[in-house]
Order: C-alpha cells, then structure tokens, then sequence
C-alpha cells in the first residue's frame, strides 16, 4: 500500500495564472467568491480571501455555492465559483437555479482524474466533467495552456456577467500540476 | 403547534423593505398567501438551497434585513449550509423553519425532525446567535421582531400543524420572479 506525502508540482503552484484570474475578478467586480478548500485554487483562494472587496465563503459542499451566487445576483453581486472537477457532479441539480431565472455565473474548476492520474477513483467524475456541465446548461472551456488563463478567463467573465451565462472553465491538470504521490 | 398561514402572515405584516427567500413547496405557497410582493424570490425548485440564497443576498445587501422562510426537508437538505453561515455570520440573516415534521409535497412522509433531530440545536452549533422554536402563536409577534431587528444570524423553528391547506401558487417564470425582484430592490 503506498504511503507517504502528497505534493503539487512546485513550479506549477507557484505560476502566476491565479493572479490572471483575480485581476479579471477585480476587473469586473466580483464580490463574492464560493468555494471548498482545493489545493489547485489555493493561490486564488488566498487573493479572495486577502480581498476587503470579496466575500470569501467556504462551503461544506459545492452547491451550496451555486445559491449563493444566485443570492448574490438578486442582491446586485457578481460571484464566482472555485472546485475540483468532483465537485460539478455535486452540484447538478442546483445549476437548474441558474438556468430557470438566467443568473450569471462564472466557475473554475481544477480538473482531476486526467490522463496520468493517480488516483483512480477521481476518473469516473474527471471524465464526465465538461458533458455534465454542458448538460447543465454551461458554456465550457478548457484551458491546458497558463499562458492562455488571462485572454479567455476574461471573456468568459464578460460573457458570463454582461449575458447572464454560465460560463465554466476546466483548469486542466497539465495546467494545475498533477498530483504527485511520493512514498 | 401553529396554523402555518396565520404564522407566516403575522411574521410578514407591515414588512417594509424586508427581501423574502421562500423554499419550494409549501413555504412559498404561505409566503404567496400572505400576500404576493415583488421582494419575494419564490423557489419552485433547486432544494436544499434556499439559506445559501438568503446568505449571497445578505452578503450583498448588508444594510437590508433577508428572511428565509422554508421547510424542514429543504433545510434538512441544506444542514450543512447552517455551519458555512455560521462561518459568515451574517447579521441581517435571519431563517425560519415552518417545521410540520414531514414531506408535504410528496405525502407526508415523515422527516427527520419527526425523529427527533433538532434544527434549533444544530443551528446553535453552527454558531447562530439566536436559535430558538416556538410552537405558540402568540410567539409570533417576537419572531417578527427578531426578523427586522434581531442580531444574525437567527435561525427560528416554527412547529406547524400537519394539517394540508390549500396551494396559494404564484409566479412561476424564474426569471420573471428575479427581474420583478432586482427591479423593486433598486427602487426602479
């Protein structure tokens, strides 16, 4: 049975695409940020949380999220979403509230269970990630490339807030760093 | 126990600008019998997530006062949004369980709370600042108070009769409901 320590690729956590997305948040004034605890977001956790302007709230489950955001909306507030790709599968039911009343909705999810995975038990979720979503009535995007965060994160944030779309971005685990299981 | 119209109608008396979160079923048919108003945001769906609605509007809107009124299957659905407000602890949150200890929209099946689990207990572990039930209706007038004035987040469990009364349906177009609702909230 392998034991031992779980680590991110360093240079991969450390890279600068959280900032690109945090400046997009700023740039269209989210202020409200959902999100469970995720290794993959945790630099862009850090900047929302180190935000007077941004509501941090950690959930127990991801579709708690999904009401929030739309609470938000009502109240005149743009938010955002941050999960693992397990976590989509958490919500499906709840993203009919965005489809029903049109409330705009921006979700990064860090995907797992990718060519290379360790872990097989984040495959079956990993794999059905970006059809459940389309399902549920998202625009998908997948970005593999960080260089590529900035334009395409900042689209979809303008689609998502100026046409009440729900627009989802998988992070790709070549983007994230895949996880590495060290004995 | 409490006749959940007369209930929901004296807590939502001279409401003011109070913003309303009904949950799906029953809560937004007393919510609509009390009176159709456009700061009401009626759910017909989406359960278990009706206090995560009223926290990103209490979020958003900290100078407003939000009630959640909503059922015990839906609350139950969404418990572990009690411990996430509570992490937030929004002072102008305030949710009222119309708890008849079953599912009225499926049967009346019985619900937890039948068993015995205590929303008003898990509510103060979750760190609410108020936390009581009532069961009286002359407990009615203090539970209105505390949603326009008491200190949040407050979580009321109101132990209604199981009786059935008559669906009072309002809008049903989510977007209509939103619009109607962003509109009034901005004065427009």
């Amino acid at each position: 049975m392998p034991t031992g320590t779980i680590l991110h690729t360093p240079n991969k956590i450390e890279a600068s695409w959280p900032d690109a997305i945090y400046g997009h948040f700023q740039r269209v004034d989210v202020r409200q940020v959902g999100y469970v605890p995720d290794a993959g977001h945790s630099r862009l956790i850090a900047l929302c949380q180190a935000d007077p302007n941004i509501a941090d709230v950690v959930l127990t489950t991801e579709e708690e999220g999904v009401g929030l955001v739309a609470g938000a909306a009502l109240g005149g507030q743009r938010a955002a979403l941050l999960m693992q790709s397990s976590g989509v599968g958490n919500c499906i039911n709840m993203f009919s509230l965005l489809r029903n009343c049109g409330f705009g909705c921006v979700v990064l999810v860090t995907m797992r269970g990718e060519l290379g995975e360790f872990n097989p038990w984040q495959v079956p979720m990993g794999a059905i990630t970006d059809d459940v979503l389309r399902l549920s009535g998202f625009l998908t995007y997948r970005i593999d490339d960080a260089d590529d965060v900035d334009d395409l994160v900042g689209a979809g944030c303008d689609m998502a807030f100026d046409g009440n779309l729900q627009v989802a971005f998988l992070l790709a685990q070549r983007l994230i760093g895949r996880k590495q299981w060290v004995r | 126990m409490l006749d959940r119209r007369d209930l929901v109608r004296q807590l939502l008396i001279d409401r003011g600008d109070l913003l309303v979160v009904s949950g799906l079923g029953s809560a937004t048919y007393d919510v609509a019998a009390a009176g159709d108003h456009p700061l009401n945001f009626y759910l017909w769906g989406a359960m278990g997530g009706t206090a995560m609605i009223g926290l990103g509007l209490a979020l958003a809107q900290p100078q407003r006062r939000v009630a959640v009124l909503t059922g015990d299957g839906d609350m139950l659905m969404g418990i572990g949004s009690l411990a996430t407000i509570g992490v937030k602890q929004p002072k102008n949150l305030a949710i009222v369980v119309l708890d008849n200890a079953h599912y009225g929209e499926t049967g009346m099946q019985a619900s937890h709370t039948k068993a015995g689990i205590d929303l008003v207990a898990v509510a103060r572990a979750c760190r609410f600042r108020e936390a009581r039930a009532i069961a009286r209706i002359e407990e009615a007038a203090a539970v209105r108070k505390l949603l326009h004035e008491g200190d949040g987040p407050i979580l009321v469990s109101a132990r209604i009769n199981e009786e059935d009364v008559p669906r009072v349906l309002p809008l049903r177009d989510g977007h209509a409901i939103k619009q109607r609702f962003i509109a009034a909230l901005n004065g427009v």
